[in-house]
């Protein structure tokens, strides 16, 4: 009887939770799925056919993939030489990482803004370029005529604000790491390089994991920044089903869009779960 | 009781103190809900001042056009209405007119010494006789021109009466002395381009909208416009308001909606002039936008809503409103001598405009329920292909009027003017 209640209760406490998450998620995505597939109340295609032949389908798609493959790998490889650096600090540690992670604190569409004042015609930056005799007047950045320049100003904006959710991870994964393993290392005469890729890497994996499936989730939802600073000269698929639902007023195609992010996210973090899993013997 | 709670809720709300809520002081008040005058200092001016001597309480509310469009039917599908009287454009109470709004010939009769022009007036009943609306006010979109770029006026152009091709040897002379490209449009994600090409450019070229949407005439006119955008400000792809450009000197001569231009004209008058669009081969296309106002079915508040019409149509509220928050008399209302200097530009610019003897009024579309996104962005993505993604002009009407004719034919959509009136859905030659 006792049993039986012990092996209950885990459950029990786990509902309220799991009763939340599917009324506010699982219902709808399901109704989600059912705008995305339907036309006038009908089974039907058509939504999917005007996403793909919409003619910001394949800029959104190539601009949101390109952005993902260049500011997530930019992030870890910030986020970890950070980290690293971190652990070395004796003194004033906490300060600086609560300087980074300043801007976790920050709403994406606010650091948007925050980078548009500096990045616009009359910004900061063109500012500074000026006051430098680098320039002779504001020159633009932002515009569809200098998508290179654009590009680029978003990926900085994204980096500046997402790095630290990386690097809070991953300072948190190094803390679990035992000294002991580097030290031995070490003793054996390991040189830095080889200790972090021989030993730190490798056991930081999970922590590695965790970051890069939240990251590049997130990454492929980007909006609120590019929406700030790139408007629609720079269509992301999130900012596309944005559009599609206020502006052009078609909830379907706007679900098919929502869709297929969902789909991008949930394979890439099936790519993750794979590629880095670690064996269970491999665990410390 | 839900008015009490409600009046009782934001009480809380406004004094940050629970011993304000007393539920005695509520007062009835009616709910007047408007897509128009939506920013937060025009809401206010409405609330403070417009509404100020109005004999009641009002509780007056905004929402954007598509949410306005869901609450409303939504209601209606509920049963159970909670706004007495709506403000909104002609082309987003058409859609509701049979569903969810009521008639209104009593109040209408009630309103006939206000000198409304009968053309106004039958407007309101979307031609089913009966009025559904009354007009409220009425904008429209003017040019106007920081006074520097004057000096560069092609010999010969009179400011007034401006071709198409006389705008662009301007922006050029320019762009030629400067180096800068000073022309401007709201072509941002929140700006109101759609409107310039319906309302604007076709009418002017083509003298219709959707009917010559690829005809010979359209294609000359984008390949005319192409040129033009030359000398455009590639950061007009970002602008929402012209207003603020225009007062960064970033943009020396801009098109924009009168209320979209007002804040500069108003803080910089001696700045800037105003006047008309400019003129293509069929004439001078412009756009009238009018709001209206009307009583949804079953308003718990009718009596009230009624009374709040036939303030809002007075003509001391109507020259009110055209100080406040620049939209201009339905009703016969001489705008006073000492108007603001800036709101007496947007004023002159409207009378010109009006008044122009090419003038080409082309109405808010009419008729599409909820394809009016759709049918703005294929407007939106012609110009997007053609201009700045440099494509075909051919190639791309003829891949646009495909998806054009589909939205006519779904809707089932008559033509609206410029274009010559059809049998079922407009037809795009």
């Amino acid at each position: 009887m006792t049993r039986a209640r012990t092996s209950l209760l885990p459950y029990l406490l786990l509902a309220p939770s799991l009763l939340f998450l599917a009324a506010l998620f699982l219902v709808p995505l399901l109704q989600t799925i059912g705008l995305s597939l339907t036309e006038n109340g009908e089974l039907s295609p058509a939504n999917y056919q005007r996403m793909v032949g919409d003619l910001n389908f394949v800029p959104s798609l190539r601009n949101t993939f390109v952005l993902v493959l260049v500011v997530v790998p930019a992030q870890v490889v910030f986020a970890l030489a950070m980290a690293t650096m971190l652990q070395k600090l004796r003194l004033g540690r906490d300060i600086v990482l609560w300087i980074w992670t300043i801007p976790l604190g920050v709403s994406d569409l606010a650091a948007g803004l925050v980078w548009l004042a500096i990045l616009q015609d009359r910004g900061y930056l063109n500012s500074a370029l000026m006051a430098l005799g680098v320039i002779d007047g504001p020159t633009p950045w932002l515009t569809y005529e200098t998508p290179v320049a654009l590009f680029f100003s978003v990926v900085a904006a994204e980096v500046w604000r997402a790095t630290a959710i990386v690097l809070v991870i991953l300072v948190a994964g190094l803390q679990l790491i035992p000294r002991e393993y580097a030290e031995a290392a070490e003793v054996f005469g390991a040189r830095p390089w080889t200790i972090f890729r021989r030993i730190t890497l490798p056991l930081l994996r999970p922590s590695l994991q965790t970051a890069l499936i939240l990251r590049t989730v997130l990454a492929f939802e980007v909006f609120a920044v590019v929406y700030a600073i790139g408007g629609r000269n720079f269509p992301v698929l999130v900012g596309e089903a944005f559009v599609w639902q206020t502006d052009n007023q078609n909830t379907g195609v706007a679900a098919a869009y929502a869709m297929l992010v969902v789909v991008i996210s949930l394979a890439s973090t099936v790519f993750y779960l794979r590629a880095l899993r670690t064996p269970p013997e491999q665990q410390p | 009781m839900r008015q009490s709670m409600k009046a009782a809720a934001s009480a809380i709300l406004l004094s940050g103190s629970l011993a304000a809520a007393n539920p005695a002081t509520a007062q009835e008040e009616i709910d007047f809900l408007s897509t128009q005058l939506r920013p937060i200092e025009e809401a206010q001016k409405v609330r403070d001042v417009i509404l100020e001597d109005f004999d009641g309480s009002v509780n007056y509310l905004v929402e954007e056009p598509p949410q306005f469009d869901v609450r409303m039917r939504a209601e209606g599908q509920a049963g159970k209405r909670t706004i007495d009287l709506v403000g909104a454009l002609h082309g987003e109470l058409q859609p509701l007119a049979t569903t969810d709004l009521d008639t209104i010939d009593d109040v209408a009769a009630k309103l006939t010494d206000r000198g409304i022009p009968p053309g106004l007036m039958e407007l309101g009943k979307f031609g089913t006789g009966k009025q559904v609306y009354v007009p409220w006010m009425q904008a429209t979109y003017i040019m106007v021109a920081r006074k520097d770029a004057l000096d560069y006026l092609p010999q010969g152009a009179d400011i007034n009466k401006l071709t198409y091709e006389q705008l662009e040897a301007w922006a050029k002379a320019i762009t030629d002395d400067t180096g800068e490209r000073v022309l401007g449009f709201p072509a941002g994600p929140k700006g109101l381009m759609h409107r310039f090409f319906q309302g604007y450019l076709y009418p002017s070229y083509t003298g219709g909208v959707v009917t010559p949407f690829k005809s010979p005439e359209a294609e000359a006119m984008w390949t005319a416009f192409k040129s033009l955008w030359q000398y455009v400000n590639p950061n007009s792809a970002s602008y929402d308001f012209m207003q603020d450009p225009l007062l960064a000197e970033e943009v020396w001569i801009a098109f924009d909606h009168v209320a979209r231009v007002k804040e500069a004209l108003v803080e910089a008058p001696d700045d800037f002039v105003t006047f008309p669009a400019p003129a293509g081969p069929k004439g001078r296309g412009y756009m009238p936008v009018i709001a209206g106002l009307a009583i949804p079915k079953d308003a718990p508040d009718r009596a009230g809503a009624a009374a709040l019409i036939e303030y809002l149509t007075r003509p001391e509220t109507q020259i009110t409103t055209a100080q406040e928050v620049g939209f201009f008399p339905v009703v016969k209302a001489e705008l006073p001598a000492d108007l603001e200097p800036g709101i007496k530009l947007i004023a002159d610019a409207v009378a010109k405009t009006q008044g122009a003897d090419d003038a080409l009024a082309a109405l808010l579309p009419v008729g599409l329920a909820d394809k009016g996104g759709e049918f703005n962005k294929i407007y939106l993505d012609t110009f997007q292909r053609i201009v700045l993604r440099d494509e075909a002009p051919r190639t791309v009407l003829d891949d646009e009027a495909k998806a054009l004719s589909a939205i006519m034919e779904a809707t089932n959509a008559p033509c609206w003017q410029p274009d010559k009136p059809s049998q079922g859905a407009c037809p795009v030659k």
